[in-house]
């Protein structure tokens, strides 16, 4: 690309000889391109490394190091506790991310099949809720959550509750996929509708030509053409949800500083209770391992099942 | 379905019925926001809920402002968002420049290790991460935070999508020519033809670094260095009765700025969420 034609540049000193304008452009790249390497190697690969030689020893952090080889593991997995953070997390993942990608996928039609001016507009609005910050999140839906608030209000209208939704076990749960929901609906639905879009409109004409119908308009040419888009953010929700921490965390402590109930404990808040509560360093290190595991093996599951479901497209 | 088709009133009604519905969805919580800061500490528990503003806003602030020091926050929220945005687009740039018009022996295996870090979480090196910074006795200050996130691999990818799209080789040649150094050509050919894409990935940087809760709850210790969000989850863990009308207030005015950028910005911000998709 760059090296042919370029040397008769005048750049290339002839008192120089051996930094040809082709070297010259080399150590450019590799000066421009640095930056990443060497913060990558210190706030990337370092820590990864450390982490599993870290969950391999017994360190609160300041004595000495002790190897314990995989007593740690052990420990965190013989744990209830780790347990029920496990299930939770997968719980509210599941509870979160399955209706925010159906509801996406509403809202992406509706908005592909409308033909008003304001389109433009309620992309924006739907976008809304993702730029704002979990944290204030969190706190809005809290009050909707609170004892008294809008949420029992309006179950109260069906003839049900009213629930303590910071204590009780499906509540929690409820009210954190909600939040998770209400945060990214919009922005599935954008990715949805930038794929409805680059679908060509010949195609369904000429299924329509073809005598099809709405229906399998919608199964035979929609589906299949927007299949990336679904594996992209079934995918992104998917690793996010194995990330759960901020809604659960502040939705929860309120009232007191970080005092997580079993109801809402996520894999995350466990490794940072470990860590940063109780200052046990190596169990948290071999949480954040076995976290590492799980979602490279849920991420690969999640693949394979939507390659599956989804056919030859 | 597609742009074109004909629907029966039915089918539109219904249309409009789900956009309104996810619009309403979407704004109403901001809106109820809005209500319960300009209302006393009691107005969250009124139902049916109040629909209109009250009259409270001004003194739910200076409520908020006795107990955390919240422009002390904000300031750090900004200082710490700015240079990290600055100085993610300055090194993405150039590194996306690098790889999009210059060959180097292993170019390909260096920018798909690149990528491969995208999929390394966050939480992985959490811990090391903050042994590192108190080694460093950086826990506690700005560079805690902005050094770690000086430079990002999406940034990288993005830029060179772009750069690699929009900046032809032609002109990178005769700039040499003319006598450019290569970080010269850089500088004065193409920052300003990459302006739109610098705009994109600023916001990004931007509203996800003034977001981010995990990493800064790490490692700020004292009230003094908060960031806005950890100053808010302070408000919110008092251990006497939760006073809405304050952390609302407070909560109000921390999204305020990040809204009224959204307002401005929107139109990139969102075309730029698409185009990332698009590509994956």
């Amino acid at each position: 690309m760059m090296n042919a034609g370029v040397s008769a540049s005048p750049a290339a000193v002839p008192a120089r000889p051996w930094l040809t304008e082709r070297r010259r452009s080399r150590i450019a790249a590799y000066l421009f391109i640095s930056p990443f390497f060497i913060l990558f190697a210190v706030f990337g690969v370092y820590p990864i490394f450390f982490t599993f030689y870290l969950s391999m020893y017994k360190w609160n952090g300041l004595g000495d190091m002790k190897f314990v080889g995989l007593k740690n593991f052990e420990l965190v997995l013989t744990d209830p506790t780790f347990w029920t953070s496990f299930f939770n997390t997968f719980l509210m993942g599941g509870m979160g991310t399955i209706p925010q990608l159906i509801l996406a996928l509403i809202l992406a039609v509706a908005l592909n099949s409308a033909f008003i001016r304001g389109t433009k507009f309620l992309r924006a609005v739907y976008f809304l809720p993702n730029i704002t910050s979990i944290v204030a999140v969190t706190i809005i839906f809290s009050g909707i959550f609170a004892n008294k608030g809008i949420a029992n209000y309006v179950v109260s209208l069906v003839g049900l509750g009213p629930y303590a939704w910071t204590v009780q076990y499906w509540p929690v749960k409820i009210a954190v996929a909600i939040m998770v929901i209400w945060r990214w609906t919009g922005y599935n639905a954008i990715i949805f509708l930038a794929g409805l879009q680059s679908i060509p409109g010949d195609l369904y004409e000429a299924a329509r030509i073809d005598g099809a119908n709405r229906r399998q308009l919608f199964l035979h040419i929609t589906v299949p053409l927007l299949k990336p888009f679904i594996l992209f953010t079934t995918l992104i929700s998917t690793i996010g949800s194995m990330q759960l921490f901020t809604e659960p965390y502040v939705f929860l402590s309120q009232g007191g500083t970080g005092s997580t109930r079993e109801e809402g404990v996520t894999m995350v808040i466990y490794l940072y209770s470990e860590a940063f509560k109780n200052s046990f360093f190596g169990t948290a290190a071999a949480t954040a391992v076995i976290l590492f595991v799980f979602t490279i093996m849920f991420s690969l599951l999640n693949t394979w099942v939507s390659r599956r479901m989804g056919g030859e497209a | 379905m597609p742009v074109g088709e004909k629907h029966g009133f039915l089918a539109r009604t219904l249309i409009y019925v789900v956009l309104i519905a996810g619009a309403a969805l979407s704004a109403y919580p901001f809106y109820w926001m809005l209500v319960i800061a300009t209302r006393t500490r009691d107005a969250v528990y009124e139902m049916p809920p109040a629909i209109l503003p009250g009259p409270e806003l001004i003194a739910n602030m200076s409520h908020a402002l006795e107990r955390i020091i919240f422009f002390r926050a904000l300031w750090n929220s900004a200082v710490v968002s700015a240079s990290t945005t600055a100085s993610v687009l300055f090194f993405c740039s150039l590194a996306g420049y690098a790889f999009a018009k210059f060959d180097f022996p292993g170019k390909k295996w260096l920018f798909l290790l690149v990528l491969g870090t995208l999929l390394v979480p966050q939480q992985l090196s959490v811990l090391p991460n903050y042994i590192l910074m108190s080694k460093l006795s950086w826990i506690d200050s700005y560079k805690a935070i902005i050094v770690p996130g000086m430079v990002s691999a999406f940034g990288i990818f993005w830029m060179r999508q772009y750069i690699g799209a929009s900046i032809h080789q032609e002109l990178i040649e005769a700039s040499r020519i003319d006598g450019c150094g290569y970080f010269y050509t850089f500088v004065r050919i193409v920052l300003p033809i990459i302006v739109p894409a610098l705009a994109t990935l600023g916001i990004f940087t931007f509203l996800n670094t003034w977001n981010d809760f995990f990493w800064p709850l790490v490692v700020l210790k004292n009230n003094e260095n908060f960031t806005i969000q950890i100053a808010l989850q302070q408000l919110f863990s008092r251990n006497d009765s939760i006073d809405y009308g304050m952390i609302m207030a407070a909560t109000f005015f921390a999204t305020l700025p990040l809204l009224v950028v959204f307002a401005l910005f929107s139109r990139w911000f969102i075309s730029g969420l698409t185009s990332g998709a698009v590509k994956s």
